[in-house]
């Protein structure tokens, strides 16, 4: 076991109004792990990831990313800090190409302020660029979607579309990736491909990843370990298997055994 | 036959200065949802901080020219940064009427530091007119069309091929996919405040040195409307296009209408092709809808 967590979200609780969302959850991610979060609908499982975006500010409880105290960060700062992130409803730039969002991805290294685009231009700059040129090309080479890089995304199928948000989110160079749902809607030979895909990105590129998903196969493939969330509250931890055979996930997703 | 080509050249060159000016608006609206009322008044104020570095600081063209782009950013960024920002999540409603405001206030203010009187520009532009064929163009509107064709190409490929613009763009798509992509968003509502302050400025430059000043002068924003609405509230090219289209239909109409009625169909005329088009387009010509928008 690695001796630090490269992210540990530690007793957040979310609520909106009245609305307990998230109460106490804790978790730790080593680095180099694919960690799976799963729970029923409703159980809170975004939530936690917008916590660790940077999109909802938990109540209470703190986020911890490399060692450092996150949960004050604007999302924008964590992403260039090395988390990424996709979506469960794809958020694609839809105007733009295939090739355009990969290099927004890029983006998240390069400062967007107003000084700096006024050095648009320089030496400085073309070695930078042909740097991230090579970068995306590699990218774009990984997840095999070079006969489509300069069509515009909105024209592109479903599953195709799920792979460059993964695409853009992994030309960030995160440390840390964020999965919503990625195989949620796709057919057999899609989710086989992603699988393999999230796992070829924890083997190759040493990424840790944290994914939220359904589909009870692509869990227990892939994951190293699972956390189950219900009511916005963690009711297990453990190994694929060990989570499987444990009682309370059983009950959270069969019901409970009357009698 | 000589008539129709004169019109239609007034036209065009009207045209390109009222794309200027919708570009104003368009590119805060894309960035941040709001309609901004106050577009008008950015130009007029513009148009003022012009008559300000030129006329009463005897400075020259061109420097006055880029303090009144610094200036009008300035205004834009601070009425981002002071008003705007205190009423995100607000309702749209409130936030348009916050911009209504403002352009009273704009106005207000202009009436105060320069009074209400009529001021005008020295010449800028060389003053005999353009002869292009057997067509007569009046200077000030040949110059200060070519002034905003060149403005509006800088901005399209600002916002198309750099940095920022990129980036704008990608807050425009999806605000919290541009957040995880590591793009400051709130640092993009005060650019396209900016952005749109010194569009809107440079348009009020040119009708300044057109027809001369007043406080009144940011009535004309109204004509944007039409504008921005023909073209698609969103789109670049829809600004341009929705542009020449104002700036022609109320030169034709006017120029063969008005002696029939005594006048006033120049202004009528864009609001009647508004009405029609948003009949068979309710989106505008190029609006939402996904389609590559500049």
């Amino acid at each position: 076991m690695a001796a630090h967590p490269i992210l540990s979200v530690e007793g957040i609780s979310l609520s909106f109004g009245g609305l307990t969302v998230l109460s106490e959850v804790s978790f730790k991610v080593n680095p180099g792990e694919i960690f799976a979060i799963i729970g029923p609908n409703g159980a809170g499982k975004t939530s936690i990831l917008n916590c660790i975006g940077g999109f909802y500010r938990p109540s209470a409880g703190r986020i911890l990313f490399e060692g450092d105290d996150i949960t004050r960060t604007s999302p924008d700062r964590r992403a260039a800090r090395g988390l990424a992130r996709t979506f469960q409803n794809i958020a694609l730039f839809r105007g733009m190409t295939v090739l355009d969002n990969i290099k927004l991805g890029a983006h998240a290294h390069l400062k967007t302020g107003l000084a700096s685009a006024l050095m648009y231009w320089g030496p400085a700059h073309r070695e930078e660029m042909a740097l991230r040129e090579r970068m995306e090309q590699e990218v774009i080479d990984f997840l095999e979607i070079e006969p489509i890089r300069k069509q515009a995304v909105g024209s592109l199928a479903y599953g195709l579309q799920k792979r460059v948000e993964l695409a853009r989110a992994l030309a960030m160079e995160p440390k840390v990736l964020l999965m919503d749902e990625p195989v949620a809607g796709m057919n057999a030979e899609e989710t086989e491909d992603m699988a393999r895909f999230v796992l070829d990105i924890k083997e190759e590129r040493d990424i840790t990843i944290v994914l939220i998903e359904h589909d009870m196969n692509v869990i227990m493939d892939i994951s190293d370990r699972v956390m189950v969330v219900n009511f916005g509250q963690k009711i297990a931890e453990g190994t694929p298997d060990q989570v499987q055979r444990h009682p309370e996930v059983i009950k959270a997703y069969l019901g409970e055994k009357k009698g | 036959m000589d008539i129709l080509l004169q019109l239609i050249v007034s036209g065009i060159a009207v045209g390109g200065v009222y794309a200027l000016i919708a570009l104003g608006f368009v590119l805060i609206y894309k960035a941040t949802s709001i309609i901004n009322f106050a577009t008008g008044e950015f130009m007029m104020i513009g148009a003022y901080f012009f008559y300000t570095f030129m006329v009463m600081a005897g400075l020259p063209p061109i420097p006055s020219f880029l303090l009144v782009m610094l200036c009008s950013a300035m205004l834009g960024l601070f009425i981002e940064r002071a008003i705007l920002r205190h009423m995100l999540g607000q309702p749209t409603i409130s936030i348009v009427m916050v911009t209504v405001g403002l352009s009273s206030i704009l106005m207000g203010l202009a009436e105060m530091i320069w009074s209400t009187d009529f001021k005008s520009f020295p010449p800028l532009f060389p003053r005999a007119p353009v002869i292009i064929g057997d067509i007569i163009v009046r200077s000030n509107l040949f110059w200060g069309f070519i002034a905003a064709m060149i403005a509006v190409i800088i901005f399209a490929l600002l916002f198309k091929y750099a940095k920022v613009g990129v980036a704008m763009r990608a807050t425009a798509g999806d605000q919290m996919a541009a957040f995880s992509m590591g793009i400051n968003v709130r640092s993009m509502f005060t650019v396209a405040w900016a952005m749109g302050a010194i569009a809107a400025a440079l348009g009020g430059v040119i009708i300044g040195n057109i027809g001369g000043i007043q406080p009144t002068l940011g009535s004309i924003g109204l004509k944007i409307f039409p504008v921005v609405i023909l073209g698609g509230l969103d789109s670049i090219a829809g600004a341009v296009v929705g542009g020449f289209i104002v700036g022609l239909v109320e030169n034709i109409a006017g120029g063969y209408l008005d002696p029939y009625v005594g006048g006033g169909v120049k202004d009528l005329a864009p609001f009647v092709v508004l009405v029609l088009i948003l009949f068979i387009k309710p989106y505008g010509l190029f609006g939402k809808q996904d389609i590559e928008r500049l």
